[in-house]
């Protein structure tokens, strides 16, 4: 058993929990924020994406104990009072059907808006493809997805 | 009026929030339990021996329970053939559950569950079609036989014939949110449960015969799918069951959800099936007479095995006039999952196999396959019937065929594409314009029926509940805007409320496409009675004649006075008017014997049409989509935004089915591609990058709910075209045709590109 304390959202927390504990075992159950999906167990579909430190990290394939100490980020403290950009665009381009995967694609769209903005690159459509190749959605064929992130980018 | 209109899910706040909660968000008690399946490592054998002191001794583990310590009915089977939710004997596939365990945690219950000692006598697997065939292991008696007219005589006399075999792979429904069922005991037996299926009622029927208690004992309540696509219909049972049969013997919540490889290793998926073809035509392409012989692995249960075989014949025209045919179906049993519901519902394999005849037909001319598939088409008065004798009077393929040649400049891309195929050896460039036209309406008549439950309260708010599920098509939202347009209200009025078989009873699964069809009439008529109620009672306070009485923008007009809604309705119930009711629908004009294969099993037809091109590395056989131009018929579309994001996502697992998406079983049964690490779905580089998809102007000719059409499977077929355009490609290679089997893998192109070259 290990002591885990990280920042989440803001608020300090801290569990004793296994060693094997996975991050997203740990924000799911030991916190209760359940927006941060398991869709494969096995860090492809990206369903389980938050932020560590500011970057985007499957937190299906991350151990709690190795984000002891780390500022996370999950779905549900995205929203500064209101809507994130990028979670208003994902609303208002119907950017999502089930919504299973949404979380994760907000989490990776947002991480990747904010890494191509620090390195001075454009992100176009092509680029957003590439970049979204580790989150899987099964409903929208993608399309409202990609629009989404684009709105999203001009307004971040 | 609040349909017509593009508004975003009705979840979408909460799901970009995070706060949209499925089966395994909700909330549950500290001791509740959870529960996982030990499974069958071999495809066929009898159990020797079940030793699970390992598994009792594991940590965590309260309960281990195999088919003899289940009180009353072990069948978790949707069809009268049973199927058994824990082996008894025998086992039939590799994954079927053997033993059940119930834990402390999630994790421990699957640890254990990999510590069953089972010796098995193992026997000979039948694991494909030609296996089958040879053991004569199948459903029904014999094959299934639908014709018209005197096929083999038309072939015969025919000018020109083709004939060929094509091999069509299943599909994993690959839902992101794996299926999951909670269950919690309530007093006096009684069992409430949460459950991630598109099926409540069956739920609750299944669980009821578990239980040894009526079906009024078991409510079961649905308010969202991460998916479903099909997989959701019947293959929820075993879980919903697992966890009431847990629940009521240690009297905790009982939770169970599969992790993505136990999904893949237990759950059914899309019927493969074999078809082959002879089809006899005149020198300018017109079908004469076409034989087919369809062959399919049910798996080892019957599930909906029979209506998919039956589906897949009834689509056998898809969209052309064929005055002599002949189906022979053959529903085969084998030692797989139980294939099982998948988007389409063998709609898609029978449309596929006449879309291969006229590609071949047009082959075998030279022609582009585009004027093959318009001579063929129905056509008003001489060439409307069906082989099942339903006449198809609502044909609007010509004009939709018309604008979508010129909205994807086709006939420039066409020369445009040959022209690259002459200039470039190696990448080789595919166009391929296909048609859809899918019968809506539950081919077992009386499942077309639906009942809704609507409340108006005291407020003015209005509560409304039908028996269809969400799983993200947006039906939720769609009925919604039916219920604010029948009372003249804004959409925020209404609320959506989850699916609950203690509000409205005896449904059918939300299938078939017929969610909203169904749903939106049923949830209309309660609306309707309501409304009439309150127009009687304001038109009898002003003395005017209740049919003059409208409902709009939130305000009854009666007389020369316009009432804002929540005034009346206060009135209304302070002059105790029942402001709830509940409503009922049944599809009109259905009339279907399966058996004979004769008669109207379709209210209407549905219609699409897409146009795709590809490019292909002759050296590799990997290629790209291009591009795609879509247009659908969605009648009047209810919501057209909702209806372009189902079109978009179908065409995009349309292409996925016949391109990149391979189950691969190996020569013991076992599924080798049970993760997204071997079985692909399409990612977003995978879609085309130009994808135009337009609505067909136009409403339904049948009274349906404001004229809409269903839109849940249809566009699935759109992307037949992705394969056809990969054939293209591949027969710019040499003379020989393509004979090009689904999924079309690369390496499956690159067998092609070899074989055309001869």
């Amino acid at each position: 058993m290990s002591t885990v304390s990280m920042t989440v959202n803001g608020k300090v927390v801290a569990s004793v929990v296994e060693d094997r504990t996975l991050l997203v075992d740990f924000i799911r159950e030991h916190l209760r924020l359940t927006g941060t999906h398991v869709g494969c167990d096995t860090s492809q579909c990206g369903a389980c994406v938050v932020h560590v430190n500011g970057k985007a990290m499957k937190s299906c394939t991350m151990l709690a104990a190795a984000a002891d100490g780390a500022d996370v980020t999950t779905i549900e403290g995205v929203a500064n009072g209101d809507l994130h950009p990028m979670q208003k665009a994902f609303n208002d381009n119907h950017g999502l059907q089930c919504g299973f995967c949404t979380p994760g694609m907000i989490m990776s769209g947002i991480d990747m808006v904010n890494r191509y903005k620090a390195e001075g690159k454009t992100l176009d459509e092509a680029a957003i493809r590439a970049e979204l190749e580790g989150n899987i959605c099964r409903c929208t064929g993608y399309h409202n997805i990609v629009k989404s992130i684009q709105q999203a980018a001009g307004e971040m | 009026m609040s349909v017509s209109k593009p508004h975003p899910h009705d979840a979408a706040p909460l799901h970009v929030t995070g706060a949209a909660r499925y089966v395994d968000d909700i909330p549950t008690p500290a001791n509740s339990l959870h529960l996982a399946f030990g499974v069958s490592s071999i495809a066929n054998g009898h159990l020797k021996a079940v030793n699970l002191d390992a598994v009792l001794c594991a940590p965590g583990v309260k309960h281990v329970l195999t088919a003899g310590d289940l009180p009353f009915s072990n069948d978790v089977s949707p069809s009268p053939s049973p199927e058994p939710l824990l082996a008894e004997n025998t086992v039939h596939f590799v994954g079927q559950p053997i033993f059940l365990v119930v834990a402390d945690t999630h994790l421990n219950a699957r640890k254990a569950a990999r510590l069953g000692q089972i010796t098995y006598d193992e026997t000979d697997a039948i694991l494909t079609i030609d296996q089958a065939l040879a053991a004569d292991s199948r459903f029904e008696e014999g094959s299934r036989i639908y014709a018209t007219g005197d096929a083999r005589e038309a072939i015969e006399n025919a000018e020109k014939t083709v004939h060929s075999v094509i091999e069509i792979g299943g599909q994993e429904h690959f839902y992101l949110e794996g299926q999951v069922a909670l269950a919690f005991p309530q007093e006096g037996g009684d069992m409430v449960v949460h459950s991630s299926s598109q099926h409540p009622t069956e739920i609750q029927h299944k669980i009821a015969d578990a239980l040894g208690v009526p079906m009024h004992a078991v409510r079961c309540e649905v308010r969202r799918m991460g998916g479903g696509f099909g997989g959701k219909e019947s293959q929820g049972n075993a879980l919903a069951v697992s966890c009431a049969l847990a629940a009521k013997l240690t009297g905790r919540p009982c939770s169970m959800r599969y992790d993505r490889d136990d999904d893949f290793m237990i759950t059914g998926k899309r019927h493969d099936f074999r078809i082959a073809y002879t089809a006899g035509f005149s020198a300018d392409g017109r079908l004469q007479g076409v034989e087919f012989k369809q062959y399919t692995r049910c798996g080892w249960s019957m599930d909906l095995s029979l209506p998919v075989a039956d589906r897949a014949m009834l689509h056998a025209d898809n969209a052309y006039y064929i005055p002599n045919m002949r189906i022979e179906s053959h529903r085969l049993k084998t030692n797989t999952q139980s294939a099982t519901a998948f988007r389409g519902f063998g709609g898609p394999q029978g449309m596929l196999g006449i879309e291969r005849v006229l590609d071949h037909v047009a082959h075998a001319l030279g022609k582009d396959p585009v004027e093959i598939r318009k001579r063929n088409y129905y056509d008003p008065a001489a060439r409307q019937k069906t082989h099942y004798g339903q006449r198809v009077e609502d044909f609007i393929l010509h004009d939709m065929t018309a604008q979508l040649t010129e909205t994807s400049a086709y006939d420039d891309r066409r020369k445009s594409v040959a022209d690259w195929n002459i200039e470039n050896p190696i990448l080789k460039k595919g166009l391929a314009l296909t048609p859809v036209k899918f019968g809506i309406s539950f081919t077992l008549t009386h499942l077309n029926q639906a009942g809704a439950l609507v409340h108006v309260y005291q407020d003015g708010s209005i509560h409304m509940n039908h028996g269809g599920t969400e799983m993200g098509q947006g039906l939720f939202q769609k009925i919604a805007q039916v219920a604010a347009s029948r009372f003249g209200v804004a959409l925020d009025r209404v609320k959506i409320t989850a699916t609950d078989t203690g509000k409205v009873p005896n449904t059918s699964a939300t299938a078939a496409s017929s969610g909203s069809d169904l749903n939106g009439m049923a949830v209309r008529a309660a609306c309707d009675i309501i409304r009439d109620r309150l127009a009687a009672f304001v038109a009898d306070r002003a003395q005017v004649d209740p049919e003059k009485v409208s409902f709009d923008s939130g305000l009854i007009h009666v007389g020369g006075d316009s009432l804002p809604f929540e005034d009346v309705v206060k009135d209304a119930y302070m002059e105790r008017i029942s402001l709830s009711s509940t409503g009922f629908y049944k599809t009109p004009k259905l009339e279907w014997d399966r058996i004979k294969g004769q008669g109207r099993p379709f209210f209407y037809f549905a219609y699409g049409i897409a146009a795709t091109e590809v490019v292909v590395d002759t050296l590799t056989g990997e290629y790209r989509i291009l591009r795609a131009d879509i247009l659908h018929d969605c009648g009047a579309s209810l919501n057209p935004a909702l209806d372009i994001g189902q079109i978009e996502g179908g065409y995009v697992q349309g292409a996925g089915w016949l391109t990149t998406e391979e189950l691969w079983w190996d020569a013991k049964g076992r599924l080798q591609t049970h993760a997204p690490a071997t079985y692909k779905i399409p990612a977003c580089s995978d879609c085309p990058d130009i994808f135009n998809v337009a609505l067909w102007e136009g409403e339904n000719t049948e009274d349906t709910i404001y004229r809409s059409k269903a839109v849940g499977e249809p566009p699935l077929m759109l992307g037949i075209s992705a394969l056809l355009a990969l054939s293209d490609a591949v027969s710019a290679c040499g003379p020989g045709y393509p004979n090009l089997d689904a999924p079309a893998t690369p390496e499956r192109v690159l067998d092609a590109i070899e074989r055309v070259r001869g």
